[in-house]
C-alpha cells in the first residue's frame, strides 16, 4: 500500500468541479511521475488553473480522485497541512508578505509551520536566496522589489518547505518580458535537479524546451496531450491546432 | 458598496480621506505646526468674545463683584484636576477615556476577529452582539451599566467596591468595542485574498496565518480610524456627568452654582469648558488625517 | 388588544417582569409621547442639518477666503467639542440671553424651549459633518463634467442642480446615512436637558415602577427598530437612484 516511486507522484481521475451550475472540470485524468515536468497549456477560463487548486486541496472537488503520493487528497480525513508540506505552490500574484523582508517571508512557514531551528532555517533561506539569484536582497521588503524578483522570492518561500511537488500557475504571467526570463531559468534549474514541476503556463517555448509532458485543456476536458516534440510540431485535434496557431 | 442582503444596519465605517480634502486645508505638506496661526487666531478670538460677552453682561447688570477672568482662573484647578485628594474634573475624563480605550480595543478586536470565524454560529452571534452596541445610543448604555452593575462585588471572598466611574467605564467601553470591531472586521477584510492563500500553500494553521500576516497587516489600516473613535470617546466622556461622576462637566456647572447662579460667568466657563475639550481632540484629529495620509491604502 | 395588555399584567404578576407600558394605559401614553418626542426631534435636526451641510459646502467654495475660513472654523469647533457640552453651551449660556417672552398667562418665559435649543444644538452638530459628506460628494463628480456643462451653456447655479447634485448624491448616501444614524443616537443627549424623550421618560417610568431592565429593553429595542428604518429607508432609495455601470 506503501507508495513507491515507481508509480505516479500525482494521479488525477475523472476529475469534476463545478462552481455553483458553472462546471469547471468536466473529468480530467492524467498521471505525473516523478521528476517529470508536466506544462498545462489552454486558453482562459478551461479550467487549468482549477486543477492546481484542487491538487493541493485549495479547492474541492465534485467528484472523481486526485492522490498524491499515494494519498488521496480530497480525503476527509487527510490533514491539509501534512498534505500542503509535500506540494508548494507559487502563484500569479507573487502574494509575499508585505510586513517581513524577503528574508523573512522565505523563513516564516519551516520556523512556524515545522518547527524548525532558526538559525539552521535562516542558513538555509540565504541559500535558497542565493539559488533564486537573489543573494544580497535578503533585507529587502517585497516593496522594493521588481515583479520579477519577487516571484523569485515566492519561489524560494515555496522551496523552504522541502516539498516533493511544486505548483506554478501562471507565474510570468503578471511579469514583464525581461523579467519573464530570469523567473523561468528558476525554474528550469529547478527542474533539472529532478523536482516534479506541474506548471500552468502560456510560454510555449519554454514548455517545448522543459517540459516533459504537454497537456491542453479547453472548456474542461484534456483535448489532447503529449511529448513537446510531437505535441507542437503534429497536434492532431483541431482545436489544439487552431490553439497554437493562436499563440505560435 | 455591493448591495447589502440585510439593509437595516448602518453601513461600515468612513473611506479613508481624499487628497482633495487634504488639499482645501493645507495639508498637502506634512503638518508642520498642530496650530496653524489661523486657528490659533481663532481661538483666541472666539475665547475673547466669550470674556468679553461676560464682562460686558456683568457691566450691564451693575455687577461689582471679581472679574471674569480671575473667577475662572480661581477655578480652573479644581476643573483640571477635581477636588484635592481625588482624582476628578478633565483628568478624570482622559482617564476615563484611556481605560474605556484599552478595554473597548482588546475586546472589539476578539469580537472583530469572531465575526470572520469559521463557525457559523460564533459568527452570527458576534455579528449581533456587534450590531445591537453599535446602534444604541451611548447614554442609555450608561444608564444600563450604571443601574444594573451591582455597586460592590464578591470577587474571590474579597468584598471589591464598584464605584460609580468604573461602572462609566465599562458602560462606555461597550460601544466601543463594537465600533472597534467593525474597524476590525473592515480591516481584516481588506487583505487581498491572495495573502490568505498563500499563507494556506505554506501549511500556516489558520490561527497562525492571523497571528503572523493577517493582523499585523491590519494593524496599519486599524490606526486612522482607531484614534478617530479615541476622539469620539474623549467627548462622549462628558456623559458620565450625567450619571452623576464629578467630571469637569460636573465641576462646572458646580462652580457656577457655587459663585451663586451669577449669570455673566455662563458663556465663559461654558466656553471655557469647551476650549478645553478642544485643545485636546483638535490635535488628535489633526494627527488621524496625518496617519491617514500616511497608510493610504492604494486599492 | 385587550388580551395582549392581560397577558403582560399577568407577566407582572406570575413573574414580576413589568413591562408596565403595555398594560397601563396612562404608562403606555407617556411612552408612546417621549417615543413621539424622539422622532420629532429626530427629524427636525435631520432635516436642519442637511441643509446646514448643504449651506456649509457651498459655502466652501466660495472665493472669500474669510468666508471659507469661518465655515471651516464651525466645522471644527463643532466636530471637535463634546456634543453635550454645546448643548450645555447653548441652552445655559446662550439661552438667558435672548429675550423672554408672555405666555398666554402674563408669566414670562424663555423665548425658545429645551426642545427648540436641543434641536439647535443637534442640528449644528451633525450640519458640521455633513459639510463634510457634501463636500466629499460634490468633489467626486469629475471636473471634466461639470465644464462640459458648462460649454453646453448651463450656468453655476444649473450645473450644481442638474449635475453635481444628482451625481453626488450617490455617492454620499452610506456617509450620510452613518450620520443620520449617529444623530439620532445623540438625540439621547436632550435628556440632560430635561427633554422628555424617550429616555427621559423611560427614566421617569423606571423610577416611579422600578422596572429598569424591562424599560432599557424596551429602549433598545426602540431605538434599534427607528435606526433599523432609517437605515432601510436610506438603503431603498440608493438602490432606486442607482445608475447601471456607475459606481458599483
Amino acid at each position: 500500500m506503501a507508495w513507491t516511486s515507481a508509480q505516479p507522484i500525482v494521479s488525477l481521475k475523472n476529475v469534476r468541479k463545478a462552481f455553483g451550475d458553472f462546471e469547471v472540470l468536466k473529468g480530467i485524468s492524467f498521471d505525473v511521475k516523478k521528476g517529470e515536468v508536466i506544462c498545462i497549456i489552454g486558453p482562459s477560463g478551461s479550467g487549468k488553473s482549477t486543477v492546481l487548486r484542487c491538487i493541493n486541496a485549495l479547492v474541492p472537488i465534485n467528484e472523481g480522485s486526485i492522490t498524491v503520493e499515494g494519498q488521496e487528497v480530497h480525503d476527509p480525513r487527510l490533514n491539509k497541512l501534512e498534505l500542503r508540506k509535500k506540494v508548494g505552490m507559487v502563484f500569479q500574484q507573487y502574494n509575499l508578505f508585505p510586513h517581513r523582508t524577503a528574508l523573512e517571508n522565505i523563513m516564516m512557514a519551516p520556523i512556524h509551520v515545522l518547527r524548525q531551528n532558526k538559525e539552521k532555517v535562516r542558513e538555509k533561506a540565504i541559500k535558497l536566496l542565493a539559488k533564486v539569484r537573489l543573494a544580497g536582497k535578503e533585507n529587502s521588503y517585497p516593496g522594493e522589489l521588481s515583479g520579477g524578483q519577487q516571484q523569485r522570492v515566492a519561489i524560494a518561500r515555496s522551496l523552504a518547505m522541502n516539498p516533493d511537488i511544486m505548483l506554478f500557475d501562471e507565474v510570468t504571467a503578471a511579469l514583464d518580458p525581461e523579467t519573464v526570463k530570469e523567473v523561468l531559468v528558476t525554474i528550469r534549474e529547478l527542474a533539472e535537479e529532478g523536482m516534479t514541476c506541474l506548471l500552468v503556463t502560456h510560454e510555449m517555448g519554454f514548455a517545448r524546451e522543459v517540459g516533459d509532458h504537454i497537456y491542453f485543456t479547453d472548456r474542461g476536458v484534456i483535448v489532447e496531450h503529449g511529448p513537446p516534440k510531437e505535441f507542437f510540431a503534429s497536434a492532431k485535434d483541431p482545436r489544439t491546432r487552431e490553439f497554437l496557431s493562436q499563440v505560435l | 458598496m455591493s448591495a447589502k442582503p440585510f439593509a437595516v444596519l448602518p453601513p461600515a465605517a468612513a473611506p479613508v480621506a481624499t487628497p482633495s480634502q487634504w488639499a482645501d486645508w493645507g495639508l498637502w505638506d506634512a503638518p508642520k505646526r498642530i496650530f496653524t496661526p489661523r486657528v490659533l487666531v481663532g481661538l483666541v478670538a472666539a475665547f475673547g468674545v466669550c470674556l468679553l460677552a461676560g464682562e460686558a453682561y456683568a457691566q450691564l447688570n451693575g455687577q461689582q463683584r471679581p472679574g471674569v477672568l480671575a473667577t475662572i482662573w480661581r477655578w480652573l484647578p479644581l476643573i483640571l484636576l477635581g477636588p484635592p485628594g481625588e482624582v476628578g474634573g478633565f483628568l478624570l475624563n482622559i482617564l476615563v477615556s484611556f481605560l474605556t480605550m484599552a478595554i473597548g480595543t482588546v475586546t472589539g478586536i476578539i469580537l472583530g476577529v469572531l465575526q470572520v470565524s469559521q463557525g457559523l454560529i460564533v459568527r452570527r452571534v458576534a455579528w449581533a452582539v456587534t450590531q445591537f452596541f453599535r446602534n444604541s445610543p451611548w447614554l442609555v448604555l450608561l444608564f444600563f451599566a450604571i443601574l444594573l452593575l451591582p455597586f460592590r462585588m464578591n470577587l474571590f471572598g474579597e468584598i471589591v467596591p464598584f464605584p460609580s466611574w468604573i461602572k462609566a467605564v465599562i458602560g462606555l467601553a461597550l460601544p466601543i468595542m463594537a465600533n472597534i470591531a467593525e474597524v476590525t472586521r473592515g480591516a481584516i477584510n481588506s487583505i487581498p485574498t491572495g495573502q490568505w492563500e498563500s499563507a494556506e500553500s505554506l501549511a500556516f494553521a489558520r490561527g497562525q496565518t492571523f497571528r503572523l500576516i493577517i493582523l499585523p497587516q491590519c494593524v496599519k489600516r486599524m490606526l486612522p480610524p482607531w484614534m478617530n473613535w479615541y476622539a469620539i470617546l474623549t467627548m462622549a466622556t462628558t456623559l458620565i456627568s450625567i450619571v452623576g461622576v464629578a467630571d469637569s462637566m460636573t465641576l462646572t456647572q458646580q462652580a457656577l452654582a457655587a459663585e451663586g447662579g451669577r449669570s455673566e460667568l455662563l458663556i465663559p466657563m461654558y466656553g471655557m469648558l469647551l476650549l478645553l475639550f478642544f485643545l485636546y481632540c483638535y490635535p488628535i484629529a489633526r494627527w488621524t488625517l496625518y496617519l491617514e495620509r500616511r497608510y493610504a491604502i492604494v486599492t | 388588544m385587550a388580551g395582549l395588555a392581560e397577558w403582560f399584567r399577568s407577566l407582572y404578576t406570575d413573574y414580576g417582569i413589568n413591562f408596565v407600558h403595555f398594560y397601563d394605559d396612562y404608562e403606555r401614553a407617556r411612552f408612546f409621547r417621549g417615543m413621539w418626542v424622539t422622532i420629532k426631534i429626530s427629524a427636525v435636526s435631520v432635516l436642519a442639518s442637511i441643509v446646514i451641510g448643504i449651506l456649509g459646502a457651498w459655502l466652501q467654495t466660495s472665493g472669500n477666503r474669510f468666508v471659507r475660513s469661518f465655515t471651516q472654523g464651525y466645522i471644527q469647533f463643532f466636530r471637535n467639542t463634546p456634543p453635550l457640552v454645546q448643548m450645555y453651551f447653548f441652552y445655559f449660556a446662550l439661552g438667558p440671553l435672548l429675550p423672554r417672552v408672555h405666555t398666554e398667562y402674563g408669566t414670562l418665559q424663555p423665548m425658545l424651549s429645551n426642545f427648540t435649543w436641543a434641536a439647535i444644538s443637534l442640528s449644528f452638530f451633525a450640519g458640521a459633518f455633513n459639510v463634510e459628506i457634501f463636500r466629499s460628494g460634490i468633489e467626486a463628480v469629475p471636473r471634466t463634467m461639470t465644464e462640459a456643462a458648462s460649454a453646453l451653456g448651463y450656468t453655476q447655479m444649473q450645473v450644481y442642480r442638474y449635475v453635481v447634485f444628482p451625481l453626488g448624491i450617490r455617492i454620499v448616501i452610506p456617509a450620510l446615512t452613518n450620520n443620520i444614524v449617529n444623530l439620532i443616537k445623540t438625540t439621547t443627549l436632550a435628556y440632560a436637558i430635561a427633554v422628555p424623550e424617550a429616555l427621559f421618560v423611560a427614566n421617569q417610568i423606571w423610577s416611579d415602577r422600578v422596572n429598569v431592565m424591562e424599560m432599557m429593553l424596551t429602549l433598545f429595542v426602540f431605538y434599534i427598530g427607528l435606526v433599523g428604518i432609517v437605515v432601510w429607508v436610506m438603503d431603498r432609495w440608493e438602490k432606486a437612484l442607482r445608475i447601471p455601470g456607475y459606481g458599483q
